[in-house]
């Protein structure tokens, strides 16, 4: 077997009532991966676009590519090389943790402290995917309540 | 025009030029049925169950090259067609199934009848289609029935709410289908092309991979054109028997798990694969990492991604087979050398001699394979043939000496037992003028026998050749060869009298053990042209041979197998 490699694809879809089932079928049909999907419409269009995170073997991400084309509402297919990706976190802290702390931590993620209310805080990060692991790893000790990702989206350079 | 939704469906088969619709009605689609008993523009055939429905659509289909059409109400009557679709999608068939479904209102509420008809066939069919607005229809139908027959053809589904089908709406069905995102390529690329054509004119030991995508594309002339043209050999799969004639002397036969011993040692000795409309399935294929091994590989199809899905090509080539090959044929002209493959074809003739498909008579009990080879003798190219699923299929591949493209209609990729005889009634439709046999087992038969009642009612005389070895046969020889001859649940020696229940839907029924028997109630059955059951008592414990035990390599074949 060849080695699974993390891919990012970048699907073009007319946006209308179940073509995200068709995605998600062909993917769960076929046995192949999602690390993370996210979609939204294209502003001023009758496209939306997808962003999926996979990992599969050269023959396998070839394959995906092909099988995703050939789903009748899929206008492209962009398998990306040479991306821009970016990926948010959302994490709520208790406001008795040390704020100055987590406030330079998020500032060097691209964050800042969004809401705060009378017994928690929440903070942004935008950043590439690993540097948003890294950012999750470092905030453990600050003893997060929740934390949520948004999945990674991407634009070829 | 301002219509009713029903009336558009009505309209939108006529605009098709549909003269037969299979199908069977119910509560959600009984408004589009009123529109049915109005008109005359086409014949409706009612089958007896909605699985049947679709596979006489398909049978229908695959003989006359056009799209088939089947409807069904919703729940259950979708449901049971499942099925069908699957088959069709397997095997590429291009057909329109419409359903009826719950009016909108009440979609989501668990109605009577409701099921989430379009998610359960995303997965299997080429695209699918829940109407919400009348105003939508035409365009919906018209696409349904482009997307069906264009590109790798396949089922489209197009489920429609009993609300919609009372709506009343334009209808225009003039606007030309303009999918944006769907443009099958067809032509192929010409470059890719000619580089592929010099590989053949270099390579010494060639060999044509003929599949199932060269009947679909219509392209069997061709095909035969460029294989007398370069007088390269050629196996064919299971999906493409009759692409190239039995008489043609550069046909060595089928390949794969059945194929013949030459075939199959063929594609392990050749340097030069030349695939048209072929898909690598693993029933052709076997071990994989040893199929044709160290040869390069050309690969033409129009659907991208069967190309290098499981094989590599060196070659890529993606468009419709019919203009490849004509492509191919304009270079091939000038570049390739016939005599050059002389060896090559000693080589063949060696392999052929060595181990020829054959089967052993019996001085006791007839043979599946001498039956179908009688068939043969007797109807030959004036019969279309289908066949359910089991050995009596195999055999029916590697014995009937099949003549022509479209003759030979059976389920390949799903191998979906009780396809054989609907799909015969809807070839009978579609080519009235032929015979219509149908090689049948004695589990297979009983599948979708209330399919006598559909074809005695509309005059189609099907004549069913049950190969009976009171077995589930093909499971029964697994057993014996993988599972230590532990028969569970396969031995079928309980079973109807089925010259009683051929008569009791007024067909005719026929019980042969003999040659001469045999002989008597084929020609009875002709002569009478009737439908027909012809109850063929056949050695039990027959084997298809040859055999490539799955997951094995091409060129390790088990030859023959004497079971007692
Ligand atoms: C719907 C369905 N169920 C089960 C099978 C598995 N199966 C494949 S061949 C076979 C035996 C078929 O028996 P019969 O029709 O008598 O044909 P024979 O092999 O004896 O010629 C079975 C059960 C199948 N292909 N399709
Ligand atoms: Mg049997």
């Amino acid at each position: 077997m060849e080695a699974a490699e993390r891919r990012v694809i970048s699907v073009i879809v007319i946006n209308e009532a179940s073509v995200l089932s068709r995605i998600t079928d062909l993917f769960s049909g076929r046995g192949y991966n999602i690390t993370s999907l996210t979609v939204a419409p294209i502003p001023e269009s009758r496209y939306s676009r997808l962003t999926i995170v996979t990992s599969g073997s050269v023959r396998v991400i070839e394959q995906i590519t092909k099988q995703l084309h050939k789903l009748i509402p899929v206008l492209k297919v962009i398998e990306h090389a040479d991306l821009v990706e970016k990926e948010m976190a959302l994490v709520k802290f208790p406001i008795t943790e040390n704020l100055a702390d987590i406030s330079a931590l998020c500032a060097a993620y691209n964050g800042n402290i969004v809401n705060v209310s009378e017994d928690v805080i929440i903070t942004m990060v935008a950043d590439e995917p690993k540097r948003v692991d890294y950012f999750l790893s470092a905030i453990k000790r600050f003893h997060p309540k929740e934390i949520v990702r948004s999945g990674a989206v991407a634009l070829e350079r | 025009m301002q219509i009713s939704g029903a009336q558009m469906v009505i309209e939108a088969l006529i605009a098709e030029k549909v003269d037969t619709l299979f199908g069977y009605p119910g509560g959600a689609i009984m408004n589009v049925y009123d529109e049915i008993y109005k008109q005359n523009s086409f014949k409706h055939i009612l089958t007896r169950h909605e699985q049947a429905a679709v596979h006489a659509a398909e049978g229908y289909a695959k003989a006359s090259g056009k799209v088939g059409v089947a409807m069904i109400t919703s729940g259950p009557g979708f449901t049971n067609a499942v099925t069908g679709l699957a088959d069709a999608y397997m095997d590429s068939i291009p057909l329109v199934v419409i359903s009826g479904q719950v009016p909108m209102s009440l979609i989501g509420t668990d109605a009577f009848q409701e099921i989430d008809a379009v998610g359960i066939s995303r997965s299997c069919t080429k695209h699918n289609y829940l109407v919400t607005d009348a105003a939508d229809l035409p365009r919906v139908l018209k696409e349904a029935f482009y997307i069906a027959r264009t590109g790798r053809p396949g089922p489209v589904h197009v489920d429609i709410p009993k609300d919609v089908t009372a709506q009343i709406a334009k209808f225009d069905y003039s606007k030309p289908v303009d999918i944006e995102t769907y443009k099958p390529t067809t032509s192929g690329n010409t470059r890719q092309i000619k580089k592929a054509v010099e590989a053949i004119a270099h390579a010494k030991r060639p060999l044509f991979y003929l599949g199932g995508g060269i009947i679909n594309s219509n392209a069997s002339e061709d095909v035969r054109k460029l294989v007398t043209m370069t007088g390269i050999p050629a196996v064919e799969t299971f999906m493409a028997r009759g692409t190239l004639s039995v008489k043609d002397p550069l046909l060595i036969s089928m390949l794969g798990m059945h194929g013949s011993y030459a075939a199959n040692m063929a594609m392990s000795e050749t340097d030069l694969v030349i695939a048209l409309g072929a898909r690598f399935d693993d029933r052709v294929t076997g071990k994989l990492s040893e199929f044709a091994k160290g040869a390069k590989i050309i690969h033409v199809d129009i659907d991208p991604a069967s190309i290098s899905k499981l094989v590599p090509a060196d070659f890529p080539i993606v468009g419709d087979v019919k203009h490849v090959v004509k492509s191919m044929m304009d270079v091939a002209k000038t570049l390739v050398d016939k005599e050059r493959y002389t060896p090559w074809l000693e080589t063949i003739e060696n392999f052929n001699r060595l181990h020829p498909l054959s089967y052993k008579e019996d001085s006791q009990d007839l043979k599946p394979q001498w039956v179908i080879q009688r068939v043969g003798e007797t109807l030959g190219d004036k019969a279309n043939i289908s066949t359910d699923v089991g050995q009596h299929q195999m055999w029916t591949a590697q014995f009937y000496p099949f003549t022509r493209a479209r003759q030979f209609i059976s389920s390949g990729g799903l191998g979906t037992m009780g396809f054989g005889f609907p799909a015969a009634i809807g070839v009978k439709a579609a080519d009235p003028k032929r015979v219509s046999i149908n090689f049948t087992g004695d589990g297979s038969i009983l599948m979708n026998v209330q399919e006598l009642m559909t074809a005695v009612e509309q005059k189609l005389p099907v004549i069913n050749i049950i190969l009976n070895n009171n077995y589930l046969g093909m499971v029964r020889q697994w057993q014996t060869l993988f599972y230590n001859k532990r028969h569970s649940e396969t031995d079928l020696s309980m079973q109807p009298d089925f010259v009683m229940l051929a008569q009791a839907f007024g067909g005719v029924g026929y019980r042969v053990s003999t040659k001469e028997e045999f002989d008597a109630a084929l020609k009875d059955a002709i002569e009478k042209n009737v439908v027909a059951f012809i109850d063929v008592k056949v050695h039990r414990l027959e084997n298809v041979m040859p055999m490539v035990p799955s997951g094995g390599s091409l060129f390790n074949m088990m030859l023959d197998y004497k079971e007692k």
